[in-house]
């Protein structure tokens, strides 16, 4: 009989309609490190979170057997209380303040009413220790690198008498060296006796410190496999990850010749200067008019910073290496520069940084081109009317008028808001950063459909995209990015899920 | 759509902006019975609109600067010294009126640039940037005035900026002809731009309100302009203050919703970093509306100079924080991105008619503080309670 310290049973979580989890099960003895492992969208996340309590008892199906318990988080300090620490991808870190006032913010020492600072600086040294971090407790966070921010966070979290642990992926963000101090030290804590939950991309990692690994696909338990038994290895995990058919909601693409190259980088570089890396690494890659390019890859890879970094360096990284467009080298100063020349950029993030949420339709269309509706700087409001409309039909957007304000609008529908204000700017080359995340499959199809009419008046497109099936439904070449290089390019014929996959965990 | 239809619908899409007209209308109603008309009369009216004036110039540049998310606090001293330095060339150097006027409204240009530059080129917080103008300007006001104490304006022709009326060429039954040809050509000006923007719209094919709302919305606006008019002219007719402060609101109300650089303004305020992505020099844009409020408060100095005829050592004093508060009651919104020039001068004539008002009546100045403090609180109690309801 096994000493399970966490039973999750049953556990189902619908948002609207979707179903985020389905019956998941996910069982974790005392003492071992699992891994959790899955795409973009799987369902880690989601499990985690219902775990923690962030969704509260009564939002979810299914129960979670904790310490041989039932439990029934209402909120997330039930279940630090209980004894489940999160430590997530962001750090939760202040970091203006020193690193002992941090490992017990909010879990201050006291004496009295005041806060007892010479126990706690006592008190944080001895966590330093436990995680081998050999700073002086005095130091500021921000003054730390990325690495050991992170043991500080696992510090912090270790000062609440932890008996589950879980990370969020803790190494993305790491360079190779404190990615392997915080495997040696995770082992460590495994010898102490703390059960360690991790969440992880990076597979050789996964084979290297995993005693269990417990694989997600579309909200389903897929498999766990015991590395002990010997099932774990890259091949096996990377089949369970994807396995999934390729279903035919791409529309028919007519065979068509590509033209001329019409981007084109070359050991394209970009630094950031307040992470302190290369987000983008040694880039190679060219397009064809025509031609649909899909850059595939992990979140974090780098694929919106090369896209950024193309559209006018709007994040001011210091870039290095050669862009030629329409085969004239090109540096771009402001996004402006990058729109003359014929380059638009749909966004990620379309509530964010790509609409204007309490704006109407119409502006939201030609915020991007008023010149297109203005002559000598005077707007024509009618002209204005037009141009929404025409994009309005052209694209279908559901909307009761032009004057809808955007904020209002279903996600499909703020996509096309957003793909027909760049439209409208007569881009030669159109990069979408995730067109189709969080939108319906109809919507999703109405988007493909207009993608291939595009390419076929001559347009170029790069796609990023988390989702394979998308990538491979639609591209004509992909280029798979991690951690900030190109790691491969992959013709359609010899594209498959396992490919990818392959060189996006490399 | 049925004609009840219509009008509840516009009234309904329209509720912000039509309060503000439906407040100031209460406010002056009430003030008129309680002063047994002595509220709307010629000569107080005059006086009112004159004492918004200089306010009024800085709510109009202090909308633009809310609705990018900045602010900026530096008006008041800003027009304090500017309006001294106005003074100086007039009466020490002996400048023409004609020379100096360009000269100070190009140093508040510059004074607003710099303002700019902190803010977007270098990264202050507004309120930092321009809490620090606001120190250095009413030292710099100190500086210039020290010497001499308050600086008396003879010029006749500067001084007529603030207390001046325009000519009245000749009086029909005691009203001044020119401000009733003024007031004639608005009338006409309005409904021309009114015909000719519907018929525009039918020749695009486009849905236009019902000829029955079209003709009462006219008639009433132009019976707003007329009566307006036929009072200001019962007195001494349009002061210099109200036609400089109706070209200020006509110039900045076109260049706000019909130029590329106005929706830039409001694109950079609504979201900056889907501006940026768009394309749109979020720091130019910063630049020149910090640039036009530096403008607008040499010319808000300029006018209080020449209602005192005389420069003070305490000019402009608090100027930024009733600029604020105009701008507020004329529905602005710190989120950003939303906010309208004609919204300001209401805001700014609000308020006025509040001091007017309650000065007629005797209230203490104790109690005026706290009633325009309630309504400040009031009209953006109203503004966000209507917004939470349209989302």
């Amino acid at each position: 009989m096994s000493d399970y310290i966490l039973e999750m049973n049953g556990i189902t979580k619908e948002f609207t309609g979707i179903k985020a989890l389905d019956d998941v099960n996910f069982k974790v003895e005392r003492g071992e490190i699992h891994c959790l492992i899955g795409e973009n969208g799987a369902g880690k996340s989601t499990l985690m979170k219902v775990l923690s309590g962030v969704y509260p008892y009564g939002t979810y199906e299914g129960d979670i057997v904790f310490e041989g318990e039932v439990q029934k988080f209402n909120e997330i300090n039930d279940s630090v209380k209980a004894g489940i620490a999160i430590i997530y991808q962001e750090l939760a870190l202040f970091p203006d303040l020193t690193v002992y006032e941090n490992i017990f913010a909010g879990n201050e020492i006291r004496k009295g009413p005041f806060v007892d600072w010479n126990e706690t600086i006592i008190q944080a040294t001895q966590m330093l220790k436990k995680v081998k971090l050999n700073v002086d407790p005095e130091t500021l966070i921000k003054d730390l690198g990325v690495g050991k921010q992170q043991l500080v966070e696992i510090a912090k979290t270790l000062s609440k008498n932890v008996k589950l642990l879980i990370l969020d992926e803790p190494t993305a963000a790491l360079n190779e060296n404190d990615s392997e101090n915080l495997l040696e030290l995770l082992k460590e804590l495994r010898s102490q006796g703390i059960t360690c939950i991790m969440i992880s991309h990076k597979l050789k990692e996964v084979i290297s410190i995993a005693d269990k690994a417990t694989i997600l696909r579309d909200g389903q338990t897929v498999c766990t496999l015991d590395a002990h038994k010997g099932e774990i290895s890259e091949s096996v995990i990377i089949k369970n990850m994807v396995g999934r058919e390729i279903e035919d909601i791409y529309p028919k693409r007519l065979d068509h010749q590509f033209g001329k190259t019409v981007l084109e980088l070359n050991n394209w570089s970009a630094y950031d200067s307040q992470l302190g890396r290369d987000v983008v690494k040694n880039a190679n890659l060219h397009v064809k008019q025509g031609e649909i390019i899909g850059v595939a890859g992990l979140m974090g890879s780098g694929r919106t910073e090369l896209a950024l970094s193309i559209f006018g360096n709007s994040r001011n990284y210091k870039l290095q290496g050669d862009m030629k467009v329409q085969g004239q080298p090109a540096s771009f100063k402001h996004t402006s520069d990058a729109i003359k020349a014929g380059i638009a950029y749909v966004t990620e993030d379309r509530k964010g940084n790509g609409l204007f949420l309490i704006k109407d339709i119409k502006s939201n269309v030609t915020a991007a081109h008023l010149k297109g509706i203005s002559s000598r700087g005077v707007l024509n409001l009618n002209e204005e009317v037009m141009v929404g409309s025409q994009y309005k039909d052209s694209l279908h957007i559901k909307a009761s008028s032009l004057e809808q304000i955007v904020g209002n609008l279903s996600g499909g529908n703020q996509q096309k808001v957003s793909l027909g204000k760049w439209l409208f700017t007569g881009p030669k080359i159109l990069i979408l950063d995730e067109p189709t995340r969080g939108i319906d499959v109809g919507a999703k199809f109405e988007i493909y459909t207009i993608m291939n009419e595009l390419i076929k008046e001559g347009m170029s497109i790069i796609m990023i995209s988390s989702e394979l099936n998308e990538i491979i439904g639609m591209s004509d070449r992909i280029y798979v990015m991690a951690e900030g290089k190109i790691t491969g390019e992959l013709s359609k014929a010899e594209t498959t899920q396992e490919a990818i996959m392959e060189l996006a965990t490399q | 759509m049925s004609f009840f239809n219509e009008a509840k619908f516009l009234i309904k899409s329209n509720i912000r902006d039509y309060g503000m007209y439906i407040a100031l209308f209460v406010i002056m109603l009430t003030f008129a019975i309680m002063t047994d008309g002595l509220f709307m009369s010629s000569r107080n009216i005059s006086n009112l609109l004159d004492s918004a004036g200089y306010i009024a110039v800085l709510a109009v540049g202090m909308t633009l600067v809310i609705v990018i998310r900045h602010i900026d606090l530096s008006v008041g001293f800003v027009a304090g010294f500017l309006g001294a330095v106005a003074a100086i060339f007039l009466t020490q150097i002996g400048m023409s009126v004609w020379l100096v006027i360009p000269i100070v409204l190009i140093f508040g240009i510059f004074i607003g640039l710099f303002n700019g530059f902190l803010v977007a080129k270098i990264g202050i917080p507004s309120f930092v940037a321009t809490l620090a103008g606001m120190l250095i300007f009413r030292g710099a006001l100190l500086n210039v005035t020290e010497s001499t104490g308050t600086i008396i304006v003879n010029d006749d022709l500067f001084n007529a900026l603030g207390n001046g009326f325009i000519p009245s060429l000749m009086e029909v039954n005691g009203l001044h002809l020119l401000s009733l040809l003024v007031g004639l050509i608005g009338i006409i000006l309005y409904v021309y731009s009114e015909v000719s923007n519907r018929r525009n719209k039918a020749k695009y094919g486009f849905d236009v309100m019902s000829a029955k709302i079209f003709i009462i919305k006219l008639v009433f606006v132009s019976f707003i302009i007329g009566y307006i008019t036929w009072v200001l002219a019962g007195y001494n007719g349009f002061s210099w203050t109200v036609v400089i402060m109706l070209l200020v609101v006509v110039v900045y109300h076109f260049l706000s919703t019909k130029t590329v650089l106005g929706r830039n303004i409001y694109a950079v305020g609504s979201n900056p970093e889907a501006a940026h992505l768009s394309g749109i020099n979020v720091t130019k844009i910063t630049m020149i509306v910090f640039g036009s409020m530096g403008m607008l408060a040499a010319l808000s100095g300029i006018l209080f100079t020449a209602r005192l005829q005389s420069a003070t050592t305490t000019a402009g004093t608090l100027f930024e924080l009733d600029a604020i508060a105009a701008a507020y009651v004329g529905g602005v919104s710190s989120a950003g991105g939303v906010g309208k020039v004609t919204g300001a001068i209401i805001g700014a004539i609000v308020m006025a008619s509040l001091s007017s008002g309650m000065n007629l009546l005797g209230v203490g100045i104790s109690y005026q503080y706290m009633i325009r403090g309630g309504v400040l609180a009031a009209a953006v109690i109203f503004d966000v309670m209507t917004r939470r309801q349209r989302a």
